[in-house]
Order: C-alpha cells, then structure tokens, then sequence
C-alpha cells in the first residue's frame, strides 16, 4: 500500500535531529525502515514526519569504553554480525542477531531501531536485558541513561519520550561467560514465537551467575528470575538445569495468537531454557 | 504413426533451458503494472471492513480530493455493471446469488468492494478513499459451514432464503452390499484448510479504450484471456472483435487468475465511462482479501474393507465452502474432486455427496489440483489409517489394492478410464532411492530408544486427472464452453517458424516446450521457432491455460498444426523436385528424392517458393502455414510414488521433512528441466498446505492470517531438497503420448508429508494431526493423545 504524505528530514547531527523532532510533535524517527515502514504502507500510523537518522555519523558503529562494549543505534544487525569486539565481548547479541529476518532485513534493520521498536517477537530486547545493558538517549533536555530493565514498558512501548533518540547501548563485559539464544519460530527467516537469551558464569564448576530472559512471553521481554535463582549456586549439571528450566514460565504472560496459544508457549519456554542452560553451562 | 517417430529424438526428451528465463530473470519484464500508457488514470478501491453489512455509500466528498477524476458507489454504477459470471452450472437447482462487482447494498464478506475512486495517480486515489463515508450496520455473520446449513443460521443471502448452493450426489456399484457386514471400517473426518493462493505477481489491469471506435485493448495479469475477453463482450455488449485481451508477462497463477473478477469489469466500464486508459493494481493486502482462496472443505469418510485390508468401498461426504458468492467455476471445484477419491485403487462401490455453502468470506475457486488435491489426500491418508489399523506395512496395503499395470486401460469404479499406468514401477524406483528399509530400521531404533524426536515416513500413491477436457464431458456436467485447444503454425518466408497458440502461460514454459515439439516436426532449429500467446489479436482462437491441459491439449494442437505444414511443404517439395510425394524422405529438415543424391530441398527452401508461389501446384494455398482445433479425446492420467520421512521433534511439536523423494511417471516427457520445475513448485505447494499455510478468520469475519508474515507461505529457507526422478509411460489419449504435470505434485505431497507427521506419532497413540501441521497442532496432538488437556 502506499503510506499518508509526509515529510522527510535528514539531519546529520543528533542535535539536528532531536530539533526535527521537537519541531513536529507527530514526527517519528526512521532507522532501518523494516518495522516502520511496513506500518507506513498498512497506514496503522501516519506520521507528518520522517527524521532519517542513516546520516548521523555519531550514531554508526561499535566502540569499547573501560569495561563496555558501546553499540551506536545505527549499527545494522549485519554490522553486529561481523563486528569482532562484539563477538569478543558480547557473543550473546552475535548469536541472537545471526537469527533476525533475512539477509536483507539484517543490512538495512538496525540494532538501535530494533530495541526502540520493542515489539515483545523481536529477538534483540530480551538480550538487552540478560545482559543488563544501559540505553542512552538524547533529548532536548539533554542525555539520560535508562537501564534496559526499565527501558521496555509494553507492547511497541519503550521509556523514550516522543522527542527522545536513542543514540547508544552500553554493555557490560561477559567474555568468558556461557551463552546461548534458543529461537523458536514456525518459519525460516521469522520472528520468535519464543527464544530464550541465557548468560552463565561458573567459577570451579559451580554457577555464580544465571541470566535468562525470555522473548515473546508477554508484552515485554521477561527476565525470568524464578530460574536464574535455582540454577545460581549449583554445580550446573543436568538436573539442575532441567529444574531451573521449569519454572521459565513463571510470571509470565505469554500471549495467544496464531503461531501459538499461551499454554504452549508456556511450555516451550520450558523446553527452551532447559535447551538454552544446556549450551549456556557447557563450556 | 507414433509419434515418437515422428517427432524424432532432437529435441523432444532434451533438457532445454527455457527461453523464457532470460528477460524474466534480467528484469526486463512486461508486467500488466509496468505498462505505461499517455493519459492513464488509476483506480483504487474501498473494501469493507465488515463479513456482513448493510451499507450506505457517500463517494462525493472524495470528488473534491487533490487529482480526483471520478468516484462511483456500487449503487452510482448499479445499472452500469452486470453481475460477475459463474460458468459452470453443477446442478439444475443451484442457487447462484448475483454478485455485483461493487456492492449495491450489502456487503458479505471482509473485502466486498464498495466504491471506487479514479485519480491521476495511484496515490491520489488512495488517499481519496479516506473521504469516502460509508454507513456499515452490522448484520449477522456466519462463517462456519455446518453452522451456515442449520435452520436457525443468519443467511449470507437473504433472499436466497438458504446458504445452501448446491447438493450433488452419485453412487457407482453396490455401496449397500459393499458395506453390509464389511469386517473392517476406517472412518474419518478430514478438514482441508482454506488456503490463499499468493501467486508472486499480484491482479493488475489496464484498459485502453478508442473511444470514437469504440475499441479496446485489455491487458489482464490473467491465465484465460480469451475467456477474459468473452465474458467482457457478454458483459458490456461490447462486440469480442471491438476487444483484444492481453496477458503479458504472467507472475504465476495457480488457479487463482483462472477467473473473471470484479476489477476487469469494472476497470473496462470505468476505462469506456470516461474515455482514458484506466489502470488497477491490486496491493498484497487486498490480493489476500479479493482473490479467490482454495480447498476449504469438510471430508466425511468411510472405507470399508475386508479383513486382509482389501478395499470394497468407499463413502465420501463433503461439505465446500463457497464462500459469498459464486467465482467462475466455485461450485464445480469440489465436484471436479469426485470421480478422483478410488484414486488408484480398485474397489466395488463408491458413493460421493457433495453440499455446496455458503458463508461470508472470500469466494474460494480453483487452486492448484483444483478438487483433486482434495480427493487424493483423503484416499492416501485413509490408506495409511488402514494399513496401520492392520499392522501392515503402508506400501503393502497399496500393492493389495492397486491397479496392476497389465489391467491399463482400467474403468475404475467412477467412471473414468485410466489410460495407462505402472504403479509397480514407480513405487519400485520411489522406495530405492528413499533407502525405505533403512529408514524403516531407523525407525524402529529410535522408537525403542525413546528418541524425543521422532522419525515418521509417509507415502502417497497418487494419480490425477490432466487435459482438462473433452468438450462432450464438459457439456455433460453443466460447464458453459468447451475443453478443446487451437494452435496455428507458420513457416515464414526467412525460414523462420511462428507457432501461434491458444493456452496462455504463466510460468509454465509453453514457449520452450511447444518450440521443442515443432523443431521435430518441421525439422528446424529450435532457436528458429517462436511462440505467439497471450493475445487474442495474434491468437484469436483458445481455452487458456489451467487443469495441467496445455501439453496434453494445446501441445498436440501446434504438433497437429506443424504436421499439417509439413505435409504441405512435402507437396510443394514434390511439385519443386518433380517427383511424387511417395518418392520423398523428409529427415533433417530436408525432403530427398529417394536413390537420386544431391535432390533435395530443405524445408526453409520450400518456405520461401510457397511464399513466392512462383511455381506452385494446382490447387496450392500459396505460404506454408495451418491451423489445427484439437479436440482431446480423454483425460491422461499421470501418477507417481512420493515417500517423505519427517523428524518431528516431540518436545516442541516442530516438523522437519528429512528427506522426499518423489518419483512422478507423467507420461513422454518433452522438456525435463521444466517437469523437474513443475514437481518443484507442486512439492512446495503441497508441503505448504501440510505444515504451513492457513487462511484463518476470527470471529466477526476478518481474515487474521492476512499477511505474507501471518499467513507464512513456506520459502526455499522451509523446504528441503527433493530427489525426483521419473518412470514412462506413455499416455494412450493423445498422440504425444504426454499427460500433465502443473498439478501432481501439490496433489502427491500434501499426504506424504501428512503421512509422515502421523506415523512418526502412532507410538504415542495419535492418529491424526489437523492440517497444517504447525508445531504447536502437532505439540497439541500428542499431548491429548497422552491424555492431557490441553
Ligand atoms: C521480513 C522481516 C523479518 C524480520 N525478522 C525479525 C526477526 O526474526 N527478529 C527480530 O528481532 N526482528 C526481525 N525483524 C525486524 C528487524 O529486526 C528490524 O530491523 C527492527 O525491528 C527495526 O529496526 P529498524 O532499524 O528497521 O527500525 P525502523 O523500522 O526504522 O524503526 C522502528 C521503530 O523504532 C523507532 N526508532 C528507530 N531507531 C530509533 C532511535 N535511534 N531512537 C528512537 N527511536 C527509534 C522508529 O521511530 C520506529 O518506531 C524483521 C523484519 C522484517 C521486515
């Protein structure tokens, strides 16, 4: 379909584009355009206007700060993919982008718009949160850092005001830690009906850190901290993983809908976490 | 005369690229949407919302939009535009509501259109429609089929006073005796989904009118131009020779553009009302909402059987949807399924029922197999019921029933004649290939280890019903025209040859197949021959392209046409050598005087003296040219063996095809590269209907799964890589020898893979998984056959 008119800005500095923003107050930041523009062409939105942000060098690439891996908003899944710091310091988000769409999708679709987008099927939000990274955003009041814990707010949601751009992630450190994304979709190349993200830290065996947060089982991402704390403090074998998994579901609130009712994904998110601590502990 | 010799051996059975693909895949495409014409103005239309509603329609206030030309409710063009036709009267009482292109007063189903706006751009038209206010009030929505056929069910058409369309019956030998006291029954009910057909290349139409002439020219993204182009002079009074259809460059059909929808009507009176060419494209949203859909039926079955598992006779019970109103063949789909479900099996008995219904969604119409899917999973998955009901081997429940090879030509117990077949070979060359002990050990380890993920195989042994159709069967069962095919060759004067056909391809790779024939027959290279289509100027006379015809109908037209050139050009070769047509070998494009080396003229020599016609016999049509109207004899029937083994991982319900291996006999083959792209496509299409597709409403009546990301047809990433491989043997109906292939495999895999998912889940006490068989139905599946609620 063909979306309502609109304008298009193209700034080349956040401060440019947080002043586009502020200009129109039914304005709307574009980024990769693989989940904005689909709404477009669907007319489910109608913004007057378009502030592209692919020009704002400041926004663009991977950089270590200290003890942080730091990722611009404008970094694509591709870039993420091929990234060597990314994959040194945070292998967790490697995998879980290796999983989103499809070639295409991965070289225009960015990691920033992914995470501001926060739809509850999108991989990268719940591996925000097992990794406890911090969002950095950008506002005509100026720059704000906002925990990921707190950054997902509900369906499509995030804690960004309307005239705020999220310019970076930070991310702490977890090199040497297990992990694993466990993606379960009906179809290649589509988003998850559930996917697991699971950090583990063992020191002489034992489990000193579970991080496990679930995607698409409920209208955020859920960190599930009924398993995180049964696996924490055991030796890490296979009895204890399979039960820590089963309380994956806990305080959830799986959604139903045609790839799956809420009993099932329930379910699954025990099976995946199960699967998911298995790799995660194994090293 | 056979016509292996007489088409020789060059270029018949030679794996030909095809000549389409070039500018196909080059993107130098002629698409109805590229066509870009002075002065077009563009169409967009209003659809409701709403399954069932009465309505209101104020269209003025979008006249005042920016490049706003025009704008019609359906009642502003009520007395403009005749209702859509439906062709095929199944039975003498059907019920055949009138189906406006736009709605006058009611709409009755998610997508009914309601108004149309014509702006300068497609834009303009688009955001136009915004201004168009429409008063819904609600009215009762049935969507259930059972539901539709109760009393007290809300009706779609109200002053039809029933949802019913049709009932249609038939039984062949003695169904009482057959079941009386039968020791053995399988019984089931089988619901086959409805699905969204999705060709790539969504409807488009451009209509060019000459206004002080009065003439037009359509193109169409459409498989049957010259019915497009029938029913437009029947519809408008426009006289056919005032109309010239096209169907350019087609982006696949299925069935789906087998159609006469509402956009070609009315784009061809908006395009004669205000005297400019108009063009309509349709977006993917409405493509899923106003194409025709397919299958969509309820399967009542009942085998019965002796103790040994020999087949006496089968009952089948059918309940199709039609949706709101009647498409161009809607009522004759399920009924076109009837004489198909004994598939390859003998049996004594047989009785079929049909219920047509209707319900307030999409029109459903032909899609890919077109009734016949249908019949051949409900045979092939009772046979494996059967076989497991027996404890035998799947395979050996088949052998006990099947057709042996030396029975062909066989009358089976619906009335068809199978013209040929070796069922015994194909499945023979099927099981090797598959390893079928090896995976059947496989099996059995992994069941007793317990494996969590399960192997299951699956069988198929299908047949199917090609060459749509002998006019006479046509006539006999209500449909409107015939089933022949028209075909013109000519030889020109440079030599060249132009075969001028009446199917209408759409991805099928008519121009490389029917290039290949006439190389043969006329002894020229293939690279010489060019193939005319799609256009009712240049091809005024066919029937199109639909129920895999073109090859075992139209192909036999142009080798009629080529040979009657042929002949001719041996006649005038004769009269040019002085020698009697007795005396001449034709071999290589040549005729030889026989014992005189070094006397002979070649074929493009004799093309160019009949167009000189300086020398011609008496009573010679000067040029080399002919015309052949094929009428088929009978249907072919191909048929094959498709195994598919599955893991199906029992934690997460997830299925993954492992291995298929699908070994089609259809008849002489005339281009393998193009068969093996047709079981292709049909595999990925049968498997899409098993594991993937679904058109699911919710309970007001909009369709939820209307989205390529919802609806999830199944993309290379899904599917496996499939082992083909074929045996031969030849069709006895036509000269060629040739059957179809468009349609076996989407008929063959849809059970095999069914098969498969059930099988590998018998050890956990289910019988049946409810296409398709997505992860979670298959989870559900196991969990209620393990007692639990779910
Ligand atoms: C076919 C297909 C398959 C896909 N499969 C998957 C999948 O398997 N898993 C998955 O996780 N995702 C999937 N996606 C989505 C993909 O990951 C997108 O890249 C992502 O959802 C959005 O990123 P984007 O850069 O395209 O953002 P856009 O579409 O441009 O923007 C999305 C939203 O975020 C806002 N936004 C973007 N950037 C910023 C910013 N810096 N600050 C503030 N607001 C911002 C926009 O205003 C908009 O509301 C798929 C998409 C497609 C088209």
């Amino acid at each position: 379909m063909i979306p309502v008119g609109f304008e298009y800005s193209r700034p080349s500095t956040v401060e440019e584009a947080v002043a586009a923003l502020a200009a129109d107050p039914d304005a709307k930041v574009l980024a990769g355009g693989q989940s904005l523009l689909p709404v477009l062409r669907l007319r489910l939105a109608a913004p007057t206007t378009l502030v592209d942000l692919r020009d704002v060098e400041s926004l663009h690439g991977v950089r270590v700060a200290g003890d942080d891996l730091v990722i611009g908003a404008m970094t694509t899944h591709d870039e993420i993919l091929h990234d060597a710091r990314v994959a040194e310091h945070a292998p967790l988000i490697a995998a879980a982008t290796a999983t989103v769409g499809d070639r295409q999708v991965r070289h225009l679709g960015t990691f920033g718009g992914s995470l501001s987008h926060a739809d509850p099927a999108g991989d990268l939000p719940a591996v925000a949160c097992a990794l406890d990274a911090t969002m950095v955003a950008v506002g005509p009041n100026g720059r704000r850092e906002i925990p990921a814990a707190d950054f997902f707010v509900d369906y499509l949601t995030t804690a960004l005001a309307p005239d705020e751009i999220l310019v970076e992630v930070r991310v702490p450190d977890t090199a040497g830690w297990g992990h694993r994304y466990e993606k379960f979709n009906r179809m290649a190349q589509a988003w998850s009906i559930v996917g697991v993200a699971a950090l583990v830290r063992r020191v002489d065996g034992g489990v000193t850190d579970t991080r496990v947060a679930l995607t698409n089982m409920g209208r955020r991402p859920v960190r599930a901290t009924a398993v995180e704390r049964a696996l924490t403090g055991t030796a890490g074998d296979a009895g204890a993983v399979t039960a820590a998994a089963g309380h994956a579901d806990e305080g959830a609130e799986p959604p139903s809908d045609v790839n799956g009712a809420a009993d099932y994904r329930a379910h699954l998110s025990r099976v995946l976490t199960r699967r998911a601590l298995t790799v995660a502990v194994g090293a | 005369m056979t016509a292996t010799q007489d088409t020789g051996t060059r270029e018949v059975g030679t794996a030909r690229r095809r000549k389409e693909d070039a500018h196909l895949i080059t993107g130098q495409t002629t698409w109805t949407d590229n066509i870009q014409l002075a002065g077009t103005v563009h169409a967009a239309l209003l659809r409701s919302p709403m399954a069932h509603a009465r309505i209101r329609v104020d269209v003025s206030a979008a006249r005042n939009e920016p490049g706003v030309v025009a704008a019609y409710s359906g009642a502003d063009l009520a007395d403009e535009l005749a209702g859509l036709p439906s062709a095929w009267q199944v039975t003498p009482d059907w019920v055949a509501p009138e189906h406006k292109p736009l709605a006058t007063d009611e709409v009755r189903y998610a997508g009914d259109a309601v108004a149309v706006v014509v702006a300068d751009t497609r834009a303009h038209a688009v955001d136009a429609l915004d201004a168009i206010e429409v008063d819904y009030e609600p009215l009762p929505v049935v969507l259930d089929m059972e539901r539709a056929m109760a009393d007290d069910s809300p009706l779609v058409h109200s002053d039809a006073g029933t949802n019913v369309c049709f009932r249609y019956s038939d039984t062949f030998g003695d169904v009482a005796g057959a079941f009386a006291d039968a020791p053995l029954h399988i019984t089931r009910r089988y619901v086959q989904q409805r699905l969204v057909p999705c060709a790539m290349e969504p409807r488009s139409v451009v209509v060019a009118p000459v206004p002080a002439a009065g003439e037009y020219t359509v193109w169409s993204s459409t498989q049957i131009p010259h019915f497009v182009r029938l029913f437009l002079a029947l519809l408008t009074g426009v006289s056919e020779s005032r109309i010239r259809v096209i169907a350019p460059d087609v982006g696949g059909g299925f069935g789906s553009k087998l159609d006469i929808y509402a956009e070609e009507l009315l784009t061809f009176t908006l395009a004669r009302k205000l005297g400019r060419p108009v063009k309509w494209t349709e977006t993917r949203s409405e493509a899923f909402q106003a194409t025709i859909h397919g299958r969509d039926q309820i399967q009542d079955l009942d085998l019965a059987c002796d103790a040994d598992g020999r087949i006496r006779g089968l009952r089948v019970n059918l309940l199709a949807d039609m949706g709101a109103y009647l498409q161009l063949l809607t009522p004759a789909i399920p009924l076109l399924g009837r004489a198909m479900f004994p598939g390859i099996y003998k049996m004594d008995a047989y009785e079929f029922g049909c219920v047509g219904v209707f319900t307030d969604k999409t029109p459903t119409d032909a899609y890919r197999g077109a009734g016949r899917p249908e019949a051949t999973f409900a045979i092939e998955r009772l046979l494996d019921e059967l076989a497991a009901e027996l404890h035998v081997d799947p395979l050996e429940i088949r052998r006990r029933n099947w057709i042996r090879h030396e029975e062909f030509p066989y009358d089976q117990i619906a009335g068809l004649t199978y013209d040929s077949g070796n069922y015994e070979a194909a499945t023979a060359r099927a099981t090797e290939l598959f390893d079928y002990a090896g995976l059947r050990a496989e099996q059995a380890r992994r069941r007793e280890a317990h494996d969590p993920v399960q192997l299951g195989i699956g069988v198929s042994t299908y047949t199917e019903m090609c060459g749509l159709a002998p006019s006479r069967w046509l006539g006999d069962r209500g449909y409107a025209g015939g089933g022949w095919e028209a075909a013109s060759v000519r030889l020109l004067p440079t030599g060249k040859v132009e075969a001028v056909v009446g199917t209408s391809p759409h991805g099928q790779g008519h121009v490389t197949t029917f290039s290949q024939i006439v190389a043969d027959t006329l002894g020229v290279p293939f690279d010489d021959v060019e193939v005319v289509h799609g256009d009712t100027a240049a091809a005024p006379a066919g029937l199109d392209t639909y129920g895999s015809r073109s090859l075992a109908v139209g192909g036999v037209a142009v080798w009629r046409a080529a040979q009657r050139v042929r002949d001719k050009a041996k006649t005038l070769a004769a009269h040019l050598l002085e020698v009697s047509e007795d005396d001449l070998d034709f071999d290589g494009g040549s005729f030889a005087v026989r014992g005189t080396p070094g006397a002979t003229k070649t074929i493009q020599e004799v093309a160019f003296a009949a167009f000189a016609a300086h020398s011609i016999p008496e009573g010679f049509e000067p040029t080399l040219s002919a015309d052949f109207v094929l009428e088929p004899d009978d249907f072919s029937f191909p048929h094959g063996t498709h195994l598919c083994a599955v893991d199906v991982d029992t934690e997460t319900g997830r299925v993954t095809i492992r291995r298929y291996v699908a070994v089609d006999d259809v008849g002489k083959v005339v281009n393998p590269l193009i068969v093996e792209g047709q079981v292709h496509g049909g595999l990925a299409q049968g498997i899409a209907q098993a594991l993937h597709e679904i058109a699911v409403y919710d309970e007001d009546g909009n369709l939820t799964t209307g989205t390529m990301v919802d609806y999830t047809p199944p993309s290379a990433a899904d599917l496996p890589s499939f082992t083909t491989d074929r045996t031969e043997t030849p069709s006895t109906t036509n000269p060629l020898g040739v059957k179809g292939v468009g349609e076996a495999g989407t008929i063959a895999s849809t059970p095999a893979v069914v098969n498969a998912v059930v099988d590998a889940l018998r050890p956990y006490g289910v019988t049946d998984v409810p296409m398709p068989c997505t992860p979670e139905r298959v989870w559900r599946a196991i969990h209620e056959a393990q007692g639990g609620t779910s």
